[in-house]
C-alpha cells in the first residue's frame, strides 16, 4: 500500500505558511502568522517562554489544533485539507503522560502501531527493538502507572517511532525532567538525527535548543521572530560579542591602556573586570552559555576563569595586573590580533584571552527586551 | 540506566496496511480487549444494579404481598431496557470524561489515521456492545432470581429490536453527557441526571397506566428510555397495554440521529481545538 508522499529528499518535509490560530474566545492570536519550513532530517526548536505559540504551532502540525489562517504542509499533505494522511506522518510526544494505563508498555506500542495499520508481525518486532533500544526490555510488561516521568517520557518516543512517521515532534521533551532523563532524551533526539529523522521541538529552555537544534526558531507572542542557527542568531549582536584579556602591565599605566583598547576599530567600550580593579566579578552572565565558544579562546580550561587568583599585589602598590572585557561589534577572534599588537606596544604582557559568545538568551533579550525566563 | 547507543531501528518506513477502516477496528480492538480483560469486574459494575431492582421489586415486595401478581411480567422487560439504556450512557460519558479532562488517553487514538469523527462513532459502537452484554446477562438472571421470565417466541425479533436501538440510544446519550459537562461538575451532573432518567423512563411501570397521572405521563413521554421500556414490553409481555411497537421503534431512532450527531459535534470540538 501506499504511504504517503515520499517527497523528492529535496523539499521541505514541514512548510508552515502565516500560521494563524485565534482559540474560541481568544482575544488574541495564540500563533499570529508565523512562516517556516523544516528540511528532510533537520532537527527544528522552537524557542520560547510559555504562551509564546510553541505548542499551538505543533498541535496545528499535528491535526489537533484547527487553524484559523495560512497553510501548515508535512510532507507536501495539507493537515487541515487532509489531516488523516497528515497522521500517517507525523508523530507526536506530548509535555503531559498520556500513555494508556489500562495496557502495558508493550501493548502500548503495539496498540498504537495497530492503529496505524502496522502489521502484526512488524509491529511486534519493531516494539521488541525499540523497548531494547530504550532500556525498557525488562519493564516491557508493566503498567504506566508504575513510571517515573523520564521512563514515561522514553516510553513515550518509542510509542511514537512504532509507525516510522515523517516527523517527530516533541513539545517540550525535558520539562519536569531530573538532570539523568534529560540527559537521556537528549541522546535520543541526538540519535533521531544521526538516523534522519526529522525533529520538531519546542522548549523553554535555551540551552536545549542550543544543544539539539540544527536551527532554533525564537517565538514570542505568538510570533516567530528569528529563525536560524545558534551560531547565526548570537552571532552579529552588536555588543554582545566579547573578548576577555589579561595582562602584566610591568610599570606601564592601565588607564592608558584601557583607553588605547577602547580606540580599537571594532570596539564598542572596554570594562576592566577581575581582581586588579573593580570588584572580583568573575565572568558576569555574558558569556556564561554552553554553546557557541563559551570555553574556548586563548588559553586552556581552568587557566582562564580564575581571575582572582592571580594578583598578589599588596594594596597600596599600583596594580601589576589588568584584565579587561572589550564588548565587540564584529567578531571576537578577528580582534585578537589588533588587541595583542597593542599591548604589546604598551610594553605589557598578554596573558590570557577569552572569547565570550553571546547565548540564546542574549539573543531573546535583543528580539523581546526581555528574559526568557 | 542501561543506554543502548547501538542504532538500532531503520529508518525505513514500514509497510501500512488499510486505511481509515482498519484504524477504527483497531481502535475498538483496542477497548474490547481492555473490557474482556476485566470482564468479571465490567459484569459486576453494571449488573449489581439492575439485579437488586429486579430482587427487592420483583421478589421481595411480590413475596410479601406488596405488588399484585403480575408485576414481575412487567418489571422484567423495563430492568432489560434499563440496563441497556443505563450501561450504554455510562460507558461513553464516564470514560470520555476522565480521557479528556484527566488522562488524556484518549489522544493516542485521536492521531490515528482516522476521522476524529470516527473515534466518536467507536465509542458508541463500543459503548452499545457493553450494554448488549449487560442486557442479555439479565436473561438468566431474571430467571434465577424470578423462576421464570416471560420469552414469547414471537416476541423476539421485536425484543432484539428494541435492545439494540436501547443499546445505541444510552451510548449515543452518554456521548453528549461525556462530552458537555465540564468536569468540576461531572458529580453533580450525574445525580442530576442519572437518577430522573432512571425514574422516569417507565421501566418499573407501564407508561399507559399513567393516564391518572397526567403531568408524569407527559415528563416520562421525554425521556427515550420509556421507549426501551415500552417496546420491550410489547414484545415480551404483548398484553399489558404499550405503546405501539412501531411509535417506540420510530422515536428512538430519531432519538439515535440526532442524539449522535449532537455528540459527535460536541466530541470533535473537544478532540480538536
Amino acid at each position: 500500500m501506499e504511504v504517503g508522499v515520499e517527497g523528492n529528499g529535496q523539499g521541505p518535509v514541514v512548510e508552515v505558511r502565516d500560521l494563524v490560530k485565534r482559540y474560541r474566545k481568544a482575544k488574541v492570536n495564540a500563533v499570529d502568522g508565523v512562516s517556516f519550513a523544516v528540511r528532510r532530517g533537520e532537527v527544528l526548536g522552537l524557542l520560547g517562554p510559555n504562551g509564546a505559540g510553541k505548542t499551538t504551532t505543533v498541535g496545528v502540525l499535528t491535526t489537533r489544533v484547527r487553524r484559523t489562517g495560512g497553510t501548515a504542509c508535512v510532507s507536501g499533505v495539507d493537515v487541515g485539507v487532509d489531516p488523516v494522511r497528515a497522521r500517517r506522518l507525523v508523530a507526536v510526544v506530548p509535555q503531559r503522560n498520556n500513555l494508556d494505563r489500562s495496557l502495558s508498555i508493550r501493548q502500548n506500542l503495539l496498540f498504537h502501531a495497530a492503529y496505524h495499520g502496522v502489521p502484526a508481525a512488524e509491529r511486534t518486532r519493531r516494539a521488541s527493538e525499540l523497548l531494547e533500544e530504550f532500556g525498557l526490555a525488562d519493564r516491557a510488561d508493566d503498567k504506566p502507572d508504575m513510571f517515573s516521568g523520564g521512563q514515561a517520557q522514553r516510553v513515550m518516543v518509542a510509542r511514537a517511532l512504532m509507525h516510522a512517521p515523517e516527523v517527530l515532534f516533541l513539545d517540550e521533551p525535558t520539562a519536569g525532567l531530573d538532570p539523568a532523563a534529560r540527559l537521556f532524551v537528549w541522546d535520543r533526539v541526538r540519535d533521531l538525527r544521526a538516523r534522519g529523522v526529522t525533529v520538531v521541538l519546542t522548549t523553554h529552555d535555551m540551552d536545549e535548543a542550543a544543544e539539539l537544534a540544527d536551527r532554533v526558531g525564537i517565538m514570542d507572542h505568538g510570533k516567530l521572530l528569528a529563525l536560524d542557527t545558534p551560531a547565526a542568531l548570537t552571532r552579529g549582536l552588536p555588543g554582545r560579542t566579547t573578548l576577555e584579556v589579561a595582562v602584566v602591565l610591568d610599570g606601564s599605566s592601565a588607564e592608558d591602556l584601557v583607553a588605547g583598547l577602547g580606540a580599537l576599530d571594532g570596539v564598542e567600550r572596554v570594562e576592566p573586570v577581575g581582581a586588579a580593579t573593580g570588584p572580583p566579578g568573575g565572568w558576569p552572565p555574558m558569556g556564561g552559555g554552553p554553546m557557541g565558544g563559551g570555553r574556548p579562546g586563548g588559553g586552556p580550561p581552568g587557566d582562564g576563569g580564575s581571575p582572582a587568583g592571580r594578583a598578589p599585589a599588596s594594596p597600596a602598590a599600583p596594580p601589576r595586573e589588568l584584565r579587561a572585557r572589550l564588548y565587540l561589534l564584529g567578531e571576537a577572534p578577528a580582534m585578537v590580533a589588533p588587541v595583542a599588537a597593542l599591548v604589546a606596544s604598551h610594553r605589557a604582557q598578554l596573558t590570557d584571552v577569552a572569547i565570550g559568545a553571546p547565548s540564546l538568551e542574549d539573543v531573546f533579550i535583543a528580539l523581546t527586551g526581555r528574559a526568557l525566563r | 540506566m542501561s543506554t543502548t547507543t547501538s542504532p538500532v531501528t531503520t529508518p525505513v518506513r514500514p509497510r501500512v496496511a488499510g486505511g481509515p477502516a482498519r484504524a477504527f477496528l483497531a481502535v475498538l480492538w483496542r477497548d474490547l480487549y481492555v473490557t474482556g480483560r476485566e470482564l468479571p469486574v465490567f459484569l459486576a459494575q453494571v449488573v449489581l444494579q439492575p439485579l437488586f431492582l429486579l430482587f427487592v421489586f420483583g421478589k421481595v415486595l411480590a413475596d410479601l404481598g406488596f405488588t399484585q401478581p403480575g408485576y414481575t411480567r412487567v418489571l422484567f422487560p423495563g430492568i432489560v431496557a434499563l440496563t441497556a439504556v443505563v450501561t450504554g450512557l455510562q460507558s461513553t460519558a464516564f470514560p470520555l470524561v476522565i480521557d479528556f479532562s484527566f488522562t488524556k488517553e484518549i489522544e493516542d487514538r485521536l492521531l490515528a489515521p482516522l476521522p476524529v469523527g470516527m473515534v466518536a462513532v467507536e465509542k458508541v459502537v463500543f459503548a452499545s456492545m457493553r450494554a448488549l452484554l449487560a442486557a442479555l446477562v439479565m436473561l438468566p438472571i431474571g430467571v434465577w432470581v424470578l423462576g421464570s421470565i416471560p420469552w414469547p417466541a414471537s416476541g423476539v425479533p421485536l425484543f432484539l429490536t428494541v435492545l439494540v436501538l436501547g443499546c445505541l440510544v444510552g451510548s449515543c446519550l452518554g456521548m453528549i453527557m461525556g462530552t458537555a459537562v465540564p468536569p468540576n461538575r461531572i458529580n453533580v451532573m450525574f445525580a442530576l441526571i442519572l437518577t430522573p432518567l432512571l425514574f422516569t423512563g417507565a421501566s418499573q411501570y407501564p407508561w399507559t397506566s399513567l393516564d391518572d397521572l397526567r403531568w408524569f405521563q407527559v415528563v416520562t413521554a421525554l425521556n427515550p428510555l420509556t421507549y426501551v421500556s415500552e417496546g420491550m414490553r410489547a414484545a415480551l409481555v404483548p398484553e399489558v397495554p404499550h405503546i405501539r411497537p412501531w411509535v417506540s421503534v420510530l422515536v428512538l431512532i430519531l432519538t439515535i440521529v440526532v442524539s449522535l450527531a449532537v455528540g459527535i459535534r460536541l466530541f470533535l470540538r473537544r478532540a480538536v481545538d
